[in-house]
């Protein structure tokens, strides 16, 4: 009985670890750089190096929706892109046809969640040629760099919050309406079970078309804010400015402790995941100097340590 | 005669071949009758580069949900970096500088595996880590490669025979092999057994990690020497080299009908889907569209077909 109530408490103990371990990476990518470069660790710092983890960080939301559902989006990357492109083209010279325009976006990704489940197609193969849909549009919208964001939301990504980094404080809002969104409320359940088991979904009466479409569709709205809000940061636009986006997304639902199956996703830790992906890109290649020609591979390498981490603190836990 | 064309059209891969012909016959009533030839001969060239790497693909997405090679690209970039190095212009290195391609792709495919299997790393994440790697690799080991191919290594990938390449010609056989293999021999089956049920496989008796391990080997290697035989058809070595091939290796797994849950292969849609990929961009080339119409119209042409195709897959349960 004891020795059971023990055992029971060291699996506890043990998932409670598991569900900290993107938390884990994070602090280790930031006490690496806060070892390299003490002077990093401030508001200025902070600022400077999570610059671009806002639009990291919706994007990866965008990715975790249709993650939930066992699908994958190849596609997000271009159509950042190309929500960039909108914003600084159409929504700053006619603000209500770019509205339109974005709508439409999302209109677009609910379709394709509805195509995608009617006709049981791969999401990966579908996503792909939509990438070359919105690459194409994309260039037919803006062929050359340029276009210019609206001044106003150029303002809201340049908010200075008191104490805590801009980048932090909406990196937290996210991470709130995303955990609120899905894991509290009922139908972020059912939304979850359209991954989970869809069957016994179906069974119990919930339509999974409309599950798939709304998965699809706040997939496509978060890709518009990513987007947004990158063009708000960079305040002019190119075709491929978007182009890492896909496998950043991919990457931090992952380091964020989702699994490409089961409806099993963290929207808090996606959002740390998105962070950690975010340091871990360029600033802190920065401070170790590592040469240009590896920093690619040294992005690599920081992925896999930190996924490596993950295995060793898991690794009795998987055996049990 | 009648149920035979049904049963025909009842074949997954069938909808590739017919979107090749109609694309081609597209093509070429826009340009009225002429260059219809060409633009076979053509396509087949460029379409076997696709088919080399999408047999590998196909044998990796066959093993299950999430399986799935992107380190492709970063490998045909050191493959064709190596093969060139090696050969140094040189006509009797042809065959070292083909087989240290093909080892270099191999060392990529044992890498991907050791990252998966140690780590637990879904392979999506693995060969794109890995991937990083072996794009740093390439940068820093072919800074400023410029050097031919031998020109018995360049003919050799240009040779045609009654407007067949040769090179498309060998591939052919070879693709007949991957069949047999896959069909026939107990890795083939073990590939699909694992695919359909990795648990049962296992209980079966099916060496799982042996066979996952030999899978990703496979495509390594055949990337290795997709990245040779590009390099000798395009005279030179070149980091982006691979860079189309990793979209396009999927686009053709899956366009030709394999399943991409697992567990269903389809070797001639492989061929299938390659030709359509190929002869749709020279049907949007003829009609002399811009690139971002070039482009969106792949995109869209790449979702119609998959949409007349797929549906009949039963869902995963």
């Amino acid at each position: 009985m004891q020795a059971a109530a023990a055992a029971s408490r060291a699996t506890d103990m043990r998932r409670m670890i598991r569900a900290m371990l993107p938390a884990l990476s994070l602090a280790l990518v930031v006490a690496a750089i806060a070892y390299l470069n003490p002077r990093a660790i401030s508001y200025f710092g902070f600022t400077l190096m999570l610059n671009l983890a806002i639009p990291i960080a919706l994007a990866t939301m965008a990715q975790m929706f249709v993650i939930a559902g066992n699908d994958l989006d190849l596609s997000i990357g271009p159509f950042v892109g190309f929500v960039c492109c909108i914003t600084a083209t159409l929504l700053h010279d006619t603000p209500g046809l770019g509205v339109l325009a974005l709508l439409g976006c999302v209109g677009i990704y609910a379709a394709l969640g509805a195509l995608i489940h009617l006709r049981n197609l791969p999401s990966i193969v579908v996503t792909l040629g939509m990438s070359f849909v919105w690459q194409g549009a994309t260039i037919l919208l803006l062929p050359k760099p340029g276009g210019s964001a609206p001044q106003w939301l150029q303002d809201i990504m340049s908010v200075k919050t008191p104490f805590v980094p801009f980048p932090i404080v909406a990196a937290v809002i996210v991470a709130a309406i995303g955990y609120f969104g899905l894991m509290r409320t009922s139908y972020g359940a059912i939304l979850r079970g359209a991954g989970g088991n869809p069957v016994a979904l179906r069974r119990a009466g919930w339509s999974l078309l409309r599950a798939k479409m709304t998965l699809f569709a706040l997939t496509g709205l978060f890709g518009v804010l990513s987007g947004m809000a990158l063009v708000g940061i960079t305040t002019s636009a190119d075709a491929n400015i978007g182009n890492g986006y896909t496998l950043l997304s991919i990457a931090g639902v992952i380091l964020g402790g989702g699994e490409f199956t089961g409806g099993r996703v963290s929207p808090v830790g996606a959002v740390i995941g998105a962070l950690t992906m975010a340091m871990a890109a360029s600033p802190l290649l920065t401070f170790m100097h590592i040469p240009p020609d590896w920093q690619v591979a040294a992005n690599g390498a920081i992925l896999i340590i930190v996924l490596a981490a993950r295995v060793l603190i898991t690794r009795r836990d998987e055996a049990l | 005669m009648s149920q035979a064309v049904v049963a025909l059209f009842r074949r997954p891969w069938i909808w590739s071949f017919v979107g090749a012909l109609f694309v081609w016959l597209a093509a070429v009533a826009f340009t009225g009758g002429t260059g219809a030839g060409g633009m076979l001969t053509a396509a087949l060239s460029l379409a076997v580069f696709t088919v080399i790497v999408g047999l590998g693909q196909m044998f990796v997405v066959t093993l299950g949900p999430g399986n799935v090679d992107l380190s492709l690209p970063a490998n045909i970039g050191l493959a064709s970096a190596v093969a060139m190095k090696t050969m140094g212009g040189d006509d009797h290195l042809i065959a070292l500088g083909l087989c240290l391609a093909v080892g270099a792709g191999i060392g990529v495919g044992m890498v991907n595996y050791l990252l998966i299997r140690a780590l637990r790393i879904p392979p999506i994440i693995a060969t794109l880590s890995a991937s990083f790697f072996i794009q740093s690799i390439d940068i820093s080991y072919g800074r400023g490669l410029q050097i031919k191919p031998p020109d018995g290594f360049a003919d050799f990938t240009n040779i045609q025979i009654l407007g067949v390449p040769l090179l498309a010609l060998i591939i052919l056989v070879f693709t007949l092999g991957a069949s047999v293999t896959l069909h026939r021999t107990i890795f083939g089956r073990s590939v699909s057994a694992i695919g359909q049920n990795i648990r049962a496989a296992r209980l079966a008796g099916v060496r799982v990690d042996l066979v996952r391990f030999a899978t990703y080997v496979l495509c390594g290697g055949l990337g290795g020497l997709d990245g040779a035989l590009l390099a000798g058809y395009f005279h030179g070595a070149n980091v982006d080299i691979g860079n189309e091939y990793l979209l396009a290796s999927i686009a053709v797994v899956v366009i030709g009908g394999t399943s991409v849950a697992g567990g269903k292969a389809n070797v001639p849609g492989v061929w299938g889907g390659a030709l359509f990929l190929v002869l749709l961009l020279t049907m949007l080339n003829t009609f002399g569209v811009s690139a971002g119409v070039r482009l969106l119209l792949t995109g869209l042409i790449i979702v119609a077909v998959v949409t007349v195709a797929g549906g009949a897959k039963p869902e995963r349960q």
